[in-house]
């Protein structure tokens, strides 16, 4: 099976102030490659200053590399034309951490799913109302709420909502930024179901950028774990959570508390 | 709170204001040294003249009966008279605001015309429209109207003789020559107008332009264009009405000298006569059409934030 997704080398330093002289840089990619096949989530943990949310950027073509290729369907990003370019922003699809943060304060929820349809013309205008309902009942949302203000929903809704404006443009790829830390733990829980979901129905790839490996243990096919820049860890979710292979991905596992907590002596 | 009852509340909470206004218009010619009956009998009157026509005019009274009289008629639609020509307030007031309203209202008009799309294009331009924006900016602000006015005649007036150096005519006596005699008062006033504009929008679309949101549409595939006309424009403009609703006060102040300086018959020539000859019931008249005027636009430039932003309507934090 080809992949969807091939990122190789990629590579990614920004100036940290100094004079120029003796300028200092961040290394947030170093030679990071891996593959995603279509239908596959990737979980993407790492601490925050890894890198992971340069690699999202990466991935939605919203910062440029350094060095090395992402490869999205055979199509090298680096040299897509403005057309190649459009139809890539079609089908890859973000959503992003805090989803009010996200959507436009003044514009209903409704439009902001609707204007994907519109920008990218897709069906007609009375199928696009059509489909802005079909997508809030899709991800769990009453298509009523579609009038409504991004104020006036709750942060799961919103997060529902994002979710949806992702899914109008039919992608083959989401990537999602730490897309339920801004929730309460029960909602959490809620969006990832939600997610899983739409994976298995939709059959769309995803990469799920986190920094809690418990938000992706459940969802992902693979895990990718990211220490300082570099990937230190790569494979299918099963191996990596049963035999971590790299001491940062054992010390991350250790740090997940466990399903039934044990009675521990606070100075054990 | 719903949209009604917004309307209401902010509708009566003028009156409060424009009674306050009436009190300080009031006030305030009164503190200013000099005496109306010395000024209109001249220096050789006697003391008896000048206590006769004292009384005549009421000014002898209690500053309280004096206000009482004055604000009893304002209730009443009767402005009182001017003390020189003796002519009803009324009457020159209504000769004299279409002028004034011309001046502010065509200035407004070019200012946003100019401000607001260079403010978006300064925001979203390269290097050299930020440069040549910011240069305006600085210019227009700080250049005094007088002194640009000055200029301007001298160069359209004096050296190229394009057009009158000052004077006027009824916009419905010779719509054309109304025009040739606006140009230079309305470049004068919205010049420093357009920059406060431009620089108003520059600063409130980057900083929606910096907004989480944008980086979202930009990475769904929003076009730039449409990010920024449909989504930080419209961010943008409750600020930018904002500015321009009190910038129409500033607009209205700034008239007083450019009337003056292009002998233009409008509110603020009339004022600035007034308070020469401590002409007490125009001054009156004249800043309280003035502020009234400033008080209503402020009005309506709330209501239509509130239309714009329904948060502000809603009542609800920012």
């Amino acid at each position: 099976m080809t992949a969807l997704l091939e990122v190789d080398g990629l590579t990614k330093t920004f100036a940290a102030g100094g004079p120029p002289w003796r300028r200092r840089f961040v290394h947030a990619l170093t030679e990071v490659s891996f593959a995603l096949e279509a239908g596959r989530t990737l979980g993407v943990v790492g601490e925050s200053g890894s890198g992971k949310s340069t690699l999202g950027r990466c991935l939605l073509a919203l910062s440029t590399p350094d060095a090395g290729s992402i490869r999205f369907d055979g199509a090298d990003l680096g040299s897509l034309s403005r057309s190649g370019l459009a139809d890539f922003r079609r089908r890859v699809q973000p959503v992003f951490q805090d989803p009010y943060a996200s959507l436009d304060p003044r514009w209903s929820v409704g439009r902001s799913v609707r204007e994907a349809l519109d920008v990218f013309r897709i069906g007609s205008t009375l199928d696009r109302e059509q489909r802005v309902r079909e997508l809030f009942d899709r991800v769990g949302l009453n298509p009523e709420l579609a009038e409504r203000m991004p104020r006036q929903l709750s942060g799961g809704q919103r997060q529902r909502v994002g979710i949806a404006a992702a899914l109008a443009t039919e992608p083959q790829l989401i990537v999602a930024d730490e897309p339920v830390s801004a929730l309460d733990v029960s909602v959490q829980a809620q969006i990832l179901n939600l997610f899983r979901d739409l994976q298995r129905d939709l059959g769309v790839a995803a990469v799920f950028i986190t920094h809690d490996l418990s938000v992706v243990e459940h969802i992902s096919h693979d895990i990718a774990v990211m220490h300082l820049g570099r990937l230190v860890e790569f494979g299918r979710a099963s191996e990596v959570l049963a035999r971590p292979q790299h001491p940062y991905t054992r010390s991350l596992l250790a740090a997940v508390p466990p399903a039934i907590p044990t009675r521990t002596h606070p100075h054990n | 709170m719903n949209g009604l009852a917004f309307v209401l509340r902010r509708t009566l909470l003028t009156i409060p204001v424009l009674w306050v206004m009436s009190i300080i218009v009031f006030l305030i010619i009164r503190l200013v040294p000099g005496d109306p009956v010395r000024t209109m009998l001249g220096f050789r009157a006697t003391a008896a003249n000048v206590a006769e026509v004292r009384r005549q005019l009421h000014l002898d009274e209690p500053l309280l009966q004096q206000y009482l009289d004055w604000a009893g008629g304002l209730l009443h639609g009767d402005l009182g008279q001017d003390l020189v020509s003796k002519a009803p307030l009324a009457e020159l007031l209504a000769q004299r605001l279409p002028v004034t309203f011309e001046l502010t209202g065509l200035a407004m008009l070019l200012a946003i015309a100019v401000g607001v799309p260079l403010g978006v294009r300064a925001a979203t331009g390269g290097r050299w429209v930020k440069r040549l924006t910011s240069g305006f900016v600085v210019a227009g602000i700080s250049i005094p109207d007088f002194w640009l006015g000055i200029m301007l005649v001298l160069v359209f007036a004096g050296t190229l003789t394009l057009l009158p150096p000052s004077g006027y005519v009824p916009f419905g006596d010779d719509p054309m020559q109304n025009l040739s005699y606006m140009v230079l008062p309305v470049l004068t006033l919205a010049t420093a107008e357009a920059a406060y504009i431009l620089r108003t929008t520059r600063s409130a679309m980057e900083s929606v332009l910096q907004r989480p949101f944008v980086t979202f549409l930009r990475a769904k595939g929003i076009s730039r264009r449409r990010i920024t006309y449909g989504h930080a424009l419209k961010n943008s403009a409750p600020t930018i009405v904002t500015v321009i609703g009190i910038q129409i006060g500033v607009l209205l102040g700034g008239a007083v000298i450019v009337e003056t300086l292009f002998a233009l018959p409008g509110v603020g020539r009339l004022i600035v006569t007034a308070v020469n000859q401590r002409n007490y019931p125009t001054v009156q008249a004249g800043v309280l059409a003035i502020a009234a005027t400033f008080i209503i636009v402020s009005l309506i430039t709330d209501l239509f934030i509130g239309w714009l932003d329904p948060r502000i309507s809603d009542g609800a934090s920012r």
